[in-house]
């Protein structure tokens, strides 16, 4: 019972930080939700993988945080591009696009349960919300470090459904290397353009 | 020695040797020579077999355990090996030529060696995880550190990364489809999951909008290899599938599916091929319609599907590795790429403006050059199922032609008192020279692949029955 209601509350805990991340424009807001996020993820990994496999992703999710966030305090005049190109864009339509994500996710997890049952309505319902938030914030953003959190919203949404259906160990390193993989990849993009064009003349004369 | 250690694990350490610890100079050199030796044992030494040379008993041992699961390589997949390790050897030895940024050799090798391990991992469905890695490593021999990303790489990102869960998903599904074949929800999901994450990974109108854009944002040579290398291993993984689920492929809908998303993909590439008037998109498009001709051979009801679709993608490595490194060397003249900065190019560099025109004229299916014969077989059992379908191909095809012709005009669009100058290396010069000659070669003795292709069938055994 108590299992249960803990669930249900790093369900919550999910529908919020997912909420904070699509809506919030300040990226330390969002990495800090997202760590919160891993770990309400890690919880409901846990109802099916062993501690040691769940702890895995949570470490996994906060070392990518823990990329992205030096990366970008080490980026000083960074611009924000292309946030405001899309219409409509604030906080409220955010809002309603998480509610309606939030609708759908939880209208669809009984069906789900009772089609695949075992694997747990929290369990489900974290998934899906999480993923349709993913989706949401890719659907609204082409800032490079929004694209990075929204795919990272909906890896950790996919791999707490997976983790139900799937135990393997390969797997499990094989998710944390792309989870590490897009970290990296997102920094790499971040860092991009501010490094200086340099010949490889110009780099044998250095 | 076993066969995934000396195809997958050996490359991906010596990518990462050499990213370290060698200069741009020499990479090109040594890459390439690593992949010639293993297309070289991939062709002759066979695995799994015992040989005895003097006194030395070689063996290469098929599998490795690895956390629990295995990587296997069999004596069936050696040809397959021999054609990706010699087309990589071409790429590699062409960044020389091309000039292209430092790294790709290093990343190219790592990136082949996962891709090498998405054929090899069972089971066969954690390669969509692969295959994602491999196209994370893209990202950066894409975009240099000096360069800030455009939309088209954070699409790609997004789509790869998209594929990637439908796929595993829908692989759980489908193994519980054979448990109860009778369930008609859980087959029709199972089909909607591997629809959508193959979409997302070959492409597929209107998901390819990225692949334009970033022939327009990136090196065209590092994007080339992108465009031969993930769609080669997604139609080897997308057999696999078939093969493996051989009901997919018998039912009607979802093979209809498959042909009609070719389909549309050749003929809308090739119409909006014809329209553009920059190189680098127009190769984009030439590129998504030789994928549109894959989805269509992948969905004929035919026995010939695996030798068309292994006769699509030899030649397609060759005649992609010779437009990029054309375009590459164009592009130090004409950095745009656009017609308007090309014209007239043919009298400055004659051989890297007859290569683009003669690996597009193949890309169209022109005879006498590599894309003809797999065309004409396409053509042959194509019109036999469906004559509608025939047609749209036909006119993705006339699109890509009809580009080439404008592509051409803009080459020779010189004024009268322009000297003819040859701009290019020897380097060049003999890069493109053996790219040209071996793309009539196969156009004039497509014969010269049967070797590979007369063994290549046992590899997915249902499909090719």
């Amino acid at each position: 019972m108590a299992t249960e209601i803990i669930s249900w509350i790093s369900v919550a805990l999910i529908l919020f930080t997912a909420t904070t991340i699509l809506v919030s424009r300040d990226w330390r807001i969002s990495l800090g939700a997202l760590a919160i996020q891993y770990l309400a993820a890690f919880w409901l990994v846990t109802q099916h993988l062993p501690f040691a496999m769940g702890s895995v992703k949570l470490i996994t999710g906060w070392m990518v945080i823990a990329i992205i966030g030096m990366t970008r305090l080490s980026l000083t005049n960074f611009e924000q591009n292309d946030q405001d190109a899309f219409y409509p864009r604030g906080a409220s339509f955010r809002i309603i696009l998480m509610s309606i994500a939030a609708f759908v996710a939880l209208g669809a997890t009984p069906r789900i349960e009772t089609s695949i049952p075992g694997l747990g309505l929290p369990v489900i319902a974290g998934g899906l919300l999480l993923i349709g938030a993913g989706v949401a914030h890719l659907g609204v953003t082409s800032d490079l470090m929004r694209v990075v959190l929204g795919l990272l919203t909906v890896l950790s949404g996919f791999e707490i459904i997976y983790a139900a259906v799937e135990s393997a160990i390969l797997v499990t390193g094989l998710l944390a290397a792309v989870n590490l993989g897009l970290g990296v990849l997102g920094s790499y993009l971040l860092m991009a353009g501010s490094v200086p064009f340099s010949s490889p003349e110009e780099d044998e004369l250095l | 020695m076993s066969a995934p250690i000396l195809w997958i694990a050996l490359p991906f350490i010596a990518g990462v040797l050499i990213l370290f610890l060698l200069g741009e100079k020499y990479s090109a050199y040594i890459g390439g020579a690593i992949a010639v030796v293993l297309a070289m044992i991939a062709l002759f030494i066979p695995i799994d077999t015992a040989l005895l040379l003097g006194g030395l008993s070689i063996k290469i041992a098929p599998a490795i355990e690895f956390f629990g699961r295995s990587f296997e390589l069999s004596t069936a997949d050696g040809p397959l090996l021999a054609v990706i390790y010699g087309l990589t050897a071409l790429w590699f030895f062409g960044t020389e030529a091309s000039g292209t940024a430092h790294r790709f050799v290093s990343l190219g090798l790592m990136i082949i060696a996962l891709l090498t391990a998405s054929i090899a991992v069972e089971p066969f469905l954690y390669a969509a995880l692969l295959l994602e890695m491999a196209a994370m490593l893209v990202v950066p021999l894409l975009v240099p550190l000096y360069q800030r990303p455009g939309r088209g790489v954070v699409r790609f990102i997004i789509y790869q990364t998209l594929a990637m869960p439908f796929i595993l998903f829908s692989g759980w599904m489908l193994a519980g489809v054979e448990a109860s074949p009778g369930d008609i929800s859980t087959t029709l999901q199972s089909g909607v999951m591997v629809t959508m994450g193959f979409a997302f990974l070959f492409a597929v109108f209107p998901l390819y909008n990225w692949i334009p854009q970033l022939m327009e944002e990136t090196m065209p040579y590092a994007t080339g290899f992108l465009l031969w290398a993930l769609p080669t291993f997604t139609t080897i993984f997308a057999l696999g599938f078939l093969d493996r689920y051989t009901w997919l492929h018998n039912t009607p809908q979802i093979a209809n599916a498959i042909l009609f998303a070719g389909v549309i993909m050749t003929a809308t590439s090739g119409i909006f091929g014809a329209l553009q008037r920059h190189l680098g998109r127009i190769l984009g498009y030439a590129a998504i319609a030789e994928t549109g001709l894959l989805l269509v051979a992948l969905g004929l009801r035919s026995s010939e599907i695996v030798n068309i679709i292994f006769l699509t993608l030899i030649p397609r490595g060759l005649v992609l590795g010779v437009w990029a490194l054309a375009l590459s060397i164009i592009k130090r003249k004409a950095y745009l790429l656009k017609f308007s900065d090309a014209q007239g190019l043919a009298r400055k560099y004659p051989f890297a403006a007859g290569a683009i025109v003669i690996a597009h004229l193949s890309v169209a299916g022109f005879p006498l050059l590599a894309g003809f014969p797999s065309r004409l077989a396409l053509w042959q059992e194509l019109s036999i199922q469906s004559l509608t379908a025939s047609f749209w191909v036909f006119l993705g095809l006339l699109g890509l032609l009809v580009a080439a012709v404008r592509t051409m005009a803009a080459f020779v669009m010189a004024g009268e008192d322009t000297k003819w100058e040859m701009n290019e290396s020897w380097v060049q010069m003999g890069m493109l020279g053996i790219g040209v000659l071996g793309i009539f070669l196969m156009g004039l003795f497509p014969q010269i692949l049967q070797p590979f292709l007369s063994s290549l069938p046992v590899l997915f055994e249902h499909l090719a029955q």
